[in-house]
């Protein structure tokens, strides 16, 4: 037994953080995701790109299992998201077990969705008291530190109502953020914001993957991508058109259709 | 100096023009237009106050009202006793409504179709029965169901009692009046959840909340806003239903005790006025409350503290607040905010 679990250990740097086999999801008879197959490795930075409707949106909530797949399988850090697999068969799991596995898995909103009945600082503190259930002083130090990290030290107190909107993407990634997760998914987080307020949290985003944290962002800013993805993937209509790497992708679209959608935004 | 064009980076070298493109330097002139007369409305008035005046003399000595009778009973002390029994029911089964209501309301919208079941069905029964008709058959529950046993089916129960004995008709009423209105309640609670933006719920359990957490910490604080006005109304509402409980029949309260002592006196009409009198001063004090709640809580949830912090640093060195439909205000079904949300102050930013 022990010898079995030794080359597991070993090999848990290769599992990857994300692994997507000919995932499929559908509302009804309408198939927004249609067999997705992608892999994101620990510490990278992969960025889905692609019109509106795509189903980028989608992937990403089937990731943390705001969603639930319709076909296929997903495993973030080698483990099936919402479902638990006995002797080959697929269990429902839980709503208990589903949200200990997204605790691991932050998320960034487009239009933020901070509370607004708490301050900046009672936000980033929420999840960790309520959800882990640590000390109250513990998590209000870290959480100080992570506004701190995010530039926003003096702006603890405020109500997100008294935030700009780039003042209230970088506390909701400083929330997502406290409850440490190992991957971190970004659904257009600077689409509702200000053109002069993006790069502000564009500046967060470039911090937080250099310090090697794997991240899933879905976007428009083709610099950003170009700057910082390892790895570059173009959906439209519920498929992978195009992926690889971004520089690639960005310069020199393969597919008909990424040249075409690549006209029109860069 | 007609060349002003509204550039912000020319800045530096020319000073930012005051006001919008116009002749410079002249002062703007205060309208002086005279005002739009309504002569109708001072005829109506006039008429309508004439009106009035006359019933009011007819009705002072109109010896059917019985003033001094009105005078007599006003404050007598079975009347001030009632009126006190009034306020109890009113209270009492106010605060069990609300309990329940707020439990139905989380029922039928938690994702237990079970909860979802028993909440649908209770609305049903409770908003489908005549108020009146519920207070009777609690009235009679001890004709139906003559002794009450806790205990495991087909066995002999733990505990038993007579329901005559242990339910008085002062606990029935407010056993009647509190079952129907947690019904009513039931549905404006659900209608402040459902107000609070459906991304307040993603986030909290992207976070890993649980259900329970995300409701009690995220979507019930944030829905008061919309809950606490129309609850008002329901107060109101209540201490006028109270009046029913005769159906239970209890007669210690206002309306009841004003006809029993009617019933004694052969003189109706200054009686009722009496009670009316006593309900509309309640009714009066309860209106300048919900008006004070609705203001406390009609503010933006952000906006309480514009005020005491300095507002230009409020919206941070870069100015302008991205309005955000969602984000900082749920989308209210209530009354609008009390204190706009700053819509765009990256123009106004200096009031």
């Amino acid at each position: 037994m022990s010898d079995m679990k030794m080359p597991e250990t070993a090999s848990r740097a290769d599992v990857p953080m994300v692994l997507s086999e000919q995932v499929s999801k559908s509302f009804g008879s309408n198939e927004v995701l249609k067999s997705i197959s992608l892999e994101v490795k620990r510490g990278e930075v992969m960025c889905l790109v692609g019109p509106s409707g795509s189903g980028k949106s989608t992937f990403l909530r089937c990731i943390n299992h705001l969603e639930v797949l319709s076909a296929g399988r997903l495993s973030v850090d080698g483990e099936l998201i919402g479902f638990r697999e006995t002797h080959g068969k697929l269990y429902e799991m839980a709503p208990k077990e589903a949200s200990k596995q997204r605790r691991d898995i932050g998320m960034v909103f487009q239009r933020f969705n901070l509370f607004p009945h708490m301050t900046a600082l009672q936000n980033v503190m929420e999840a960790p008291i309520r959800v882990k259930g640590l000390p109250k002083a513990q998590v209000e130090q870290n959480a100080r530190d992570l506004l701190a990290r995010v530039g926003l030290a003096e702006r603890a107190d405020y109500y997100p109502a008294h935030l700009s909107g780039g003042q209230q993407q970088r506390v909701a990634i400083a929330r997502a953020l406290a409850m440490e997760p190992k991957l971190m998914l970004f659904d257009e987080p600077t689409s509702a914001l200000d053109p002069e307020l993006v790069g502000e949290v564009l500046d967060v985003m470039k911090g937080l993957a250099k310090s090697g944290m794997t991240m899933i962002v879905v976007t428009h800013e083709m610099g950003f991508a170009k700057e910082v993805a390892d790895s570059l993937v173009f959906m439209d209509g519920g498929v992978v058109v195009e992926a690889g790497d971004p520089e690639q992708v960005l310069t020199n679209p393969q597919h008909a259709r990424t040249q075409a959608f690549l006209s029109k935004v860069l | 100096m007609s060349s002003t064009t509204p550039n912000g980076s020319a800045a530096g070298s020319t000073p930012p023009p005051a006001g919008p493109v116009g002749p410079v330097s002249t002062e703007s002139v205060p309208i002086k237009a005279i005002r739009l007369r309504h002569p109708w409305r001072i005829v109506f008035a006039v008429v309508l106050i004439a009106i009035f005046a006359l019933i009011a003399v007819d009705a002072a000595f109109r010896p059917a009202y019985d003033w001094p009778a009105v005078g007599k009973y006003l404050f007598d002390r079975r009347i001030s006793q009632a009126a006190v029994v009034t306020i109890q029911l009113t209270v009492f089964s106010m605060v069990i409504a609300i309990v329940l209501g707020v439990l139905l309301a989380v029922m039928r919208l938690s994702p237990n179709p079970v909860f979802k079941s028993i909440a649908w069905f209770y609305l049903w029964v409770f908003r489908g029965t005549p108020v009146y008709v519920q207070l009777t058959i609690w009235g009679l529950i001890s004709l139906i169901y003559t002794s009450i046993d806790i205990g495991i089916p087909f066995m002999d129960p733990w505990v038993s009692f007579q329901t005559q004995a242990a339910l008085n008709t002062f606990t029935l009423a407010i056993i009647g009046l509190a079952l129907n209105e947690a019904a009513y309640m039931a549905e404006i609670v659900r209608a402040g959840l459902l107000s609070v933006d459906r991304g307040q719920e993603e986030a909290s359990t992207a976070l890993g909340m649980s259900w329970v957490q995300t409701m009690t910490r995220v979507i019930l604080p944030q829905s008061m806003r919309v809950i606490i006005p129309p609850t008002g109304n329901e107060v109101i509402s209540m201490l006028k239903t109270t009046s029913l409980v005769t159906a239970v029949p209890f007669s210690f309260e206002l309306f009841t005790r004003s006809r029993d002592i009617s019933a004694e006196t052969f003189n109706p009409i200054p009686l009722l006025i009496v009670a009316s009198i006593w309900y509309l001063f309640f009714t009066s004090i309860l209106m300048v409350g919900q008006y004070f709640l609705e203001k406390r809580f009609a503010r933006g949830v952000g906006d309480r503290q514009v005020d005491k912090k300095d507002p230009g640093t409020a919206t941070g060195v870069i100015t302008g607040v991205v309005p955000v439909p969602g984000a900082g205000q749920p989308t209210a079904v209530g009354p609008p905010p009390a204190g706009d949300p700053p819509i765009n102050p990256g123009s106004g930013g200096a009031r």
